[in-house]
């Protein structure tokens, strides 16, 4: 196979003295959705994190596009266009939704702003009625829809997105995951994707892999994860059933 | 009636050198979370530089046209301003960053008296006066004998004031900058997710912070003609004070804190006594902290969880 778009090589993360992550090693490529599940409170979160840069990555390698980012500041990260919409969406919440996609395109080249931001009123309809109002007036869904559409904004080569269904009922829940798969197979992008709700998430991403307490546990294809029973008993029990 | 129109003309001047000091607290407490007290004393140092520029201007370099040397002055008082403060962002507050509460609080203590010493050694401690820049008046009615005027000195300042307030609104609300540092105000972290760098934005902040300062203290230069090294606390607290009554945070609610605070302050000496002037917009300061602690355009918070 050709050199991964990001590869994650033994990295540990620290919180003061907790270890967060004891030593992950994980493989990206190019034009996949790769899914990360795994419990509350595994380290899931702290990964996207720090593949961003905040946290740093106490040892071990992070590298993107052929670069070695795991020492660069967050935001020279987010300049090779790896996005990320990161847990709990953080909109700015005085700023409107115009102005949030706005933001998204800081790292971006001008010329593409009025083309990228149809694209994003094509995938979220929603957002355009409400270009003009404050992100913090936003509901749950329109809000996690505007999270999604601004990290579009910078074109990234690589879109991590963090529980992107956290919290949304099921219906958005779907247009999401629909949203996530036009993204990969029209427009390229490649996703990397954490989710609570492995069952969707299994089922759309090409690879995923299991986090347990810092440590990748599992790795393989979607689907066959889907069908093992240690996934299947501690990820999937009544998820079916949503 | 004459009375009352003559101090509104004065109290509006005086409040728009306090809101411009003011724009300046506001902004850094917004994107920092830190009231600045180096800030007043930052003012000071720019009426300094100003009349440095004045004197070499006039006397040096000959230049006798008023509106020009006004116009060099006032961009030599912007520029040096801006790179002490830019200066002492990065050597007294941003090593200080993540640190306790208090550390960057003392540390501004610090930088204010150093800066009000600094000048006061260099320059000397007594009044520095220059000759009057403008002179002129228009009268703009008579009633008994007592006339209502309003000064060109006056209307230079309320003419750069609002030209700045407008190019400074521009900035803020339209710009890439103005809105990563919004943004940087909301969320650093997801900021600079996004590419924003935040160090950079936050010196941006301190650096146009002290160029509306200098605005203020070439101004407060032109219209008293003297200024010395302690001017920099005594306006300093009023424009902190018109900060907080307006919403510290808040840009549109430093500027009219401002104006209030002018009025306030003029009308107080006009119609009560002019010794206590200073009293007037203390009380203003503890009456606002006590009763109204998130000042008049505090922030709806609208976010939802
Ligand atoms: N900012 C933080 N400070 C200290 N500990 C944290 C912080 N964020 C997360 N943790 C801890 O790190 C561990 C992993 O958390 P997280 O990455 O958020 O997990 P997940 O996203 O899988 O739910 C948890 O034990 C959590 O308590
Ligand atoms: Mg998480």
């Amino acid at each position: 196979m050709s050199e991964p778009l990001l590869s994650v090589r033994g990295v540990t993360t620290f919180y003061g003295r907790v270890q967060a992550l004891k030593g992950v090693d994980l493989d990206i490529h190019d034009g996949e959705i790769v899914t990360l599940i795994g419990a509350n409170g595994a380290g899931k979160s702290t990964l996207m994190m720090t593949i961003c840069g905040n946290p740093q990555a106490r040892d071990g390698v992070i590298m993107f596009a052929g670069r070695d980012i795991t020492r660069l500041p967050t935001h020279e990260i987010a300049r090779l266009r790896l996005a990320q919409a990161p847990e709990g969406r953080r909109i700015f919440p005085r700023m409107t939704v115009l102005e949030n996609l706005q933001m998204g395109a800081t790292v971006a080249d001008p010329a593409m702003f009025a083309r990228d931001l149809e694209r994003v009123l094509e995938l979220f309809p929603r957002l355009k009625q409400r270009l003009a109002q404050r992100g913090g007036t936003l509901s749950g869904g329109e809000q996690q829809m505007l999270a999604i559409g601004r990290a579009l904004m910078s074109r990234p080569r690589l879109l991590l997105l963090d529980e992107p269904s956290l919290g949304l009922a099921p219906l958005l829940v779907r247009q999401i995951f629909e949203a996530i798969r036009l993204l990969n197979q029209q427009d390229g992008v490649t996703v990397f994707l954490v989710e609570q709700n492995a069952y969707h998430a299994l089922k759309l991403a090409h690879r995923g892999y299991v986090m347990v307490n810092g440590r990748i546990t599992l790795s393989g294809k979607g689907r066959e994860l889907l069908e093992r029973p240690e996934v299947k008993s501690a990820y999937l029990e009544g998820a079916r059933l949503q | 009636m004459e009375v009352f129109l003559q101090q509104l003309i004065n109290g509006v001047t005086l409040g728009s050198i306090y809101g411009l000091i003011a724009i300046g607290y506001t902004m850094v407490f917004g994107i920092i979370g830190m009231v600045n007290f180096a800030h007043g004393d930052v003012f000071m140092v720019s009426a300094f530089v100003a009349l440095i520029a004045f004197l070499v201007l006039t006397a040096w370099a000959g230049i006798s046209s008023i509106p020009i040397a006004l116009l060099i002055v006032l961009a030599a008082a912007m520029f040096f301003t801006s790179l002490v403060n830019w200066v002492i962002e990065r050597v007294a507050y941003r090593p200080l960053r993540g640190s306790f509460r208090l550390a960057p609080l003392i540390s501004a203590i610090g930088m204010s008296i150093l800066l009000s010493n600094f000048v006061q050694v260099t320059q000397g401690p007594r009044n520095k006066s220059i000759p009057p820049m403008v002179q002129g008046e228009i009268v703009l009615y008579r009633h008994n004998d007592y006339p209502v005027t309003l000064s060109y000195k006056q209307l230079i300042i309320w003419f750069v004031t609002a030209a700045l307030l407008v190019s400074f609104w521009y900035l803020v609300a339209r710009t890439k900058l103005g809105r990563a540092q919004r943004a940087c105000e909301q969320d650093q972290k997801m900021a600079a997710l996004l590419g924003v760098d935040v160090d950079r934005t936050i010196s941006m902040t301190f650096v146009i912070a002290a160029a509306l300062a200098a605005v203020a203290g070439t101004m407060y230069l032109m219209y008293y003609g003297v200024v010395s090294f302690s001017d920099g606390f005594v306006p300093g607290v009023k424009a902190f004070t018109a900060a907080v009554l307006g919403g510290i945070g808040s840009l549109p609610g430093a500027v009219v804190g401002g104006l209030l605070i002018g009025l306030i302050e003029t009308f107080w000496s006009a119609y009560f006594s002019i010794d206590y002037k200073d009293v007037a917009a203390f009380s203003v300061l503890a009456i606002t902290l006590i009763f109204l602690p998130q000042g008049l355009f505090g922030r709806p918070d609208v976010e939802k969880v």
